[in-house]
C-alpha cells in the first residue's frame, strides 16, 4: 500500500505561536483519514498547509513521494471542501462544479457532462440550473462535495464539512461521504472534532492536542489501546485513576489500585512509579466481589444503557454504564458495590 | 451605496410598517420634491423662455435656446439651418475627458480599495481617515494648488528638470492631460470608497477556493472577484463620471480655450449681462437626459444580470 501524502516534522508558526509542532503523519492510498482533536489543536491549520493556503515554517509534505510543499495551491492536485463551502454565488450549481474541470482546461461540452455526472453522484441533477443562494445548507455541503470532487483530485481534503448540519442530516451525510470516498477510491482526509463522527467513518484516526499528534490508529486502537491520559480522556468516557506500579515488562504492568487490591494490565507505559490508569465504564460490572468497591450516588437512565456514578473510598469519581436490559440489577444510590473489571478494562497510561 | 444602484431583494415590497408606511415617507417626498423635482422642474421650463438681454429672462416660450444648441442658422438667423458643431463637441470631448477620468480614478481607485480593505480592521479607518483629508479644503483651493504643482516653473518641472530627465519645462497646464489630472484628483476618493465597501464584503474563502480549484491570480480576479465587487465599481464609476462630466473648476482653472467642457459652457450662461439663461438651462437640460439614459442603461443591465 503506498502513501497518499507523507507530512514530514512539518512545523507551522503564527508570529510567536506555534500552530502545529513537529508533526507528522503518512496517510495511505485510498484511505479514510481523520485528524481528530479539541477546537484550537491545529487541525485547520495541518489541513491548509497540506492545500498549500499556508505555508509551512519546517518540514515537508510529499505527495505520492513528490514535495509539494512549496507549490501555489492551484498546481497541487488535492481539492477541499470548505467548512463554510465557498460556492460561488455568481455561479449556477452546475457551473460551480463544472469549474475546477474549466480551470484544468477541459472543453465545455465535456467538463458539462462531467460535471452533471458529479452532482446525479451527490443526488443534486434536478438542481443543476439553480444558484447556490437557493439551495438548504445540506444539499450547498453536496454542491461544494461535488465540485472538490469534479477534477478527480488525488487526495479531497475536508474541513468540519458535517458541523454546519442538524443531527439527522449529519448522520445520513456520514454514510454518504463514506460510501462516495469508496466509489472513487480517493484518498480523504477529514477533520473533525466530533468523535463519533471520527470513529465511525475513518479507516484510522490522528488524534491530536495542541499542535502535537498524541495517537494515530484505528478507531478501535485508538479506543481501546490509548496511549496518553489525552487520548484515553478525549476518545469516550474513561475513569482514571492514579496507581502505583509494582512491576512493568513487555508492555504489560502490576499496579496496586486503590485499596489495596494487583491488578495485571496492558501498559503503554513501563517506567516504574505512579501513572493514570485508565478503565473504560463498560468494561466493568457489580459482582459479588472485585478489585474495586465504590458507594453509588446517582444512577442516570439514558435509554440504552444505565449511568452510575459511584464514589471510590478515596473519594474519586468513578463511573459505570451498564445495559439496560430485563436482568439488569440497579443498586440503590447510597449502597457500597463491588466492582468487577473484565479482561482488558484497564490501561495504564502515558502522563 | 455599498449595495450597488439596486436595493437588496429583501428589501423590496411589504416592510411591516403598515398603516405608517404613508405618514413616514411624507417628509422624504417633501424634501426630494422641493431640494430635487422643483429644481428640475424650474430649469426644464427656463430653458424654453426667451432670453433677457441684461441676463434673466423673459416668460415667453420659444425652443430659440435648443435651436441654437443644434443648428447654425448664421450670424443674424436667416440663413437655412445647418448642424452646430461647436456645441456638441464640447459635449464630446466632455464626455472623452470625463470617460478618461473615470478610468483614471478606476485603474488607481481599484488597487487602493483593495489594500486599505486586505489590511487589519484597526488600520482600514485611519487609512480611509487618510484619503478623506484632502477632501476638507474647499474645491477650487485644491484645484489651484494642482495648478501650482504642474505650471512651467512649478515643483513638479522643477523636480524633473533638476533631476536631468528634461531640458525644458514639460507644458502641462492648459492641456486636456491638466484637466484629466484635475478630474481624476477631484473624484478619486469616490471610486475609492464604494469599491473598498465591496470588497470589504468579498469572502476571501472564495478566492481561496478557486485557486484549490486550479485557477492562477488572475483568473481568479476576473472570474470571481470582479463579478463579486461588480455593484462598487459601477457605483463607483457612476459617482466619478457623472460629475467630471459637469465639472467646470478643472477646466477652467486647469485647461484652457481648447479643453473647454460642458461645466464651463453652462457656467459662462449664467455670468453677468453676456449669460443666456435659458441657453444654460437648455444644455443643462440635455446633459441630464444624457446621464439619465446612460443610468437606465445601467438600471436594465444590473437587472438583467441579476435575474439570470
Ligand atoms: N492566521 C492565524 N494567525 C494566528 N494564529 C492562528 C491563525 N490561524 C490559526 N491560528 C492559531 O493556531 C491554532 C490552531 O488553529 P486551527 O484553526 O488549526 O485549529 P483547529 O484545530 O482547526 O480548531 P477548530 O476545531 O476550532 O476549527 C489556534 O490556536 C489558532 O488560534
Ligand atoms: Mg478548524
Amino acid at each position: 500500500m503506498s502513501t497518499a501524502i507523507d507530512v514530514r516534522s512539518v512545523v507551522k508558526h503564527y508570529g510567536t505561536m506555534t500552530a502545529l509542532h513537529q508533526v507528522s503523519m503518512a496517510i495511505r492510498d485510498n484511505e479514510f483519514f481523520t485528524l481528530l482533536g479539541p477546537s484550537g489543536c491545529g487541525k485547520t491549520t495541518l489541513l491548509r498547509c497540506i492545500a498549500g493556503f499556508e505555508s509551512v515554517s519546517g518540514g515537508d509534505i510529499l505527495l505520492y513521494g513528490r514535495d509539494i510543499a512549496t507549490l501555489e495551491p492551484n498546481y497541487r492536485p488535492v481539492n477541499t471542501v470548505f467548512q463554510q463551502y465557498a460556492l460561488f454565488p455568481h455561479m449556477s450549481v452546475l457551473d460551480n462544479v463544472a469549474f475546477g474541470l474549466k480551470m484544468k482546461g477541459v472543453g465545455l461540452a465535456e467538463r458539462r457532462a462531467r460535471a452533471g455526472k458529479m452532482l446525479e453522484m451527490v443526488h443534486l441533477s434536478a438542481f443543476a440550473d439553480r444558484m447556490p443562494s437557493q439551495l438548504s445548507g445540506g444539499q450547498q455541503q453536496r454542491v461544494a462535495l461535488a465540485r472538490a470532487l469534479a477534477p478527480e483530485p488525488k487526495v479531497l481534503l475536508l474541513d468540519e464539512p458535517l458541523s454546519a448540519l442538524d443531527l439527522k442530516l449529519r448522520q445520513a451525510m456520514r454514510v454518504e461521504l463514506k460510501t462516495l470516498q469508496e466509489q472513487t477510491g480517493i484518498t480523504f482526509i477529514f477533520v473533525t472534532h466530533d468523535q463519533e463522527e471520527a470513529l465511525t467513518m475513518s479507516d484510522r484516526i490522528a488524534v491530536m492536542s495542541q499542535g502535537r499528534v498524541q495517537q494515530i490508529g484505528t478507531a478501535r486502537e485508538i479506543y481501546e489501546a490509548p496511549n496518553n491520559r489525552f487520548v484515553a480522556d478525549f476518545i469516550g468516557e474513561t475513569n482514571l485513576l492514579e496507581v502505583e506500579v509494582v512491576t512493568a515488562s513487555g508492555g504489560m504492568a502490576e499496579v496496586v489500585l486503590p485499596g489495596g487490591h494487583r491488578l495485571r494490565c496492558a501498559a503503554a507505559d513501563t517506567t516504574p512509579g505512579r501513572h493514570h490508569l485508565s478503565i473504560r465504564p463498560e468494561r466493568l460490572s457489580i459482582a459479588a466481589e472485585g478489585p474495586l468497591t465504590g458507594t453509588v450516588e446517582r444512577v442516570v437512565y439514558l435509554g440504552t444503557d444505565l449511568q452510575l456514578l459511584t464514589r471510590l473510598p478515596d473519594g474519586a469519581p468513578f463511573t459505570l454504564r451498564l445495559q439496560n436490559s430485563a436482568r439488569t440489577q440497579v443498586p440503590e444510590p447510597g449502597s457500597t458495590v463491588s466492582l468487577q473489571l473484565e479482561d482488558g478494562a484497564a490501561r495504564l497510561l502515558v502522563d | 451605496m455599498a449595495g450597488g444602484v439596486l436595493p437588496p431583494p429583501s428589501n423590496r415590497g411589504g416592510t411591516g410598517w403598515g398603516p405608517l408606511r404613508v405618514p413616514l415617507l411624507i417628509p422624504t417626498w417633501v424634501m426630494i420634491g422641493i431640494f430635487l423635482l422643483l429644481p428640475v422642474l424650474l430649469m426644464a421650463v427656463y430653458s424654453f423662455l426667451t432670453k433677457e438681454f441684461r441676463g434673466g429672462v423673459i416668460w415667453d416660450f420659444t425652443l430659440a435656446a435648443y435651436d441654437q444648441f443644434f443648428f447654425d442658422r448664421g450670424l443674424f438667423g436667416d440663413e437655412p439651418p445647418v448642424i452646430e458643431w461647436t456645441y456638441i463637441s464640447i459635449f464630446w470631448r466632455s464626455i472623452w475627458q470625463a470617460g478618461v477620468a473615470t478610468l483614471a480614478c478606476l485603474l488607481v481607485g481599484f488597487p487602493t480599495a483593495w489594500f486599505i480593505a486586505t489590511r487589519a480592521p484597526a488600520q482600514r479607518t485611519v487609512w480611509l481617515f487618510l484619503i478623506t483629508i484632502p477632501y476638507w479644503v474647499n474645491l477650487l483651493i485644491r484645484t489651484v494648488s494642482l495648478k501650482f504643482l504642474i505650471r512651467d516653473n512649478g515643483p513638479l518641472n522643477e523636480a524633473l528638470i533638476g533631476l536631468g530627465l528634461l531640458d525644458h519645462p514639460l507644458p502641462l497646464v492648459n492641456t486636456n492631460l491638466a484637466v484629466q489630472l484635475g478630474l481624476f484628483y477631484s473624484y478619486l476618493p469616490f471610486m475609492v470608497l464604494p469599491i473598498y465597501a465591496a470588497v470589504e464584503r468579498y469572502n476571501f474563502a472564495l478566492s481561496e477556493a478557486a485557486s484549490d480549484l486550479y485557477a492562477g491570480r488572475w483568473t481568479i480576479l476576473r472570474e470571481i472577484v470582479l463579478p463579486m465587487v461588480r455593484p462598487g465599481i459601477v457605483a463607483g464609476c457612476i459617482l466619478v463620471f457623472v460629475p467630471s462630466l459637469g465639472a467646470f473648476l478643472a477646466p477652467d482653472l486647469l485647461g484652457g480655450a481648447k479643453t473647454y467642457m460642458i461645466g464651463s459652457l453652462i457656467d459662462e450662461q449664467f455670468k453677468g449681462s453676456q449669460g443666456n439663461w435659458p441657453f444654460g438651462a437648455a444644455i443643462a437640460v440635455i446633459l441630464m437626459t444624457m446621464v439619465l439614459m446612460v443610468l437606465m442603461a445601467q438600471a436594465r443591465a444590473a437587472l438583467k444580470g441579476e435575474r439570470k
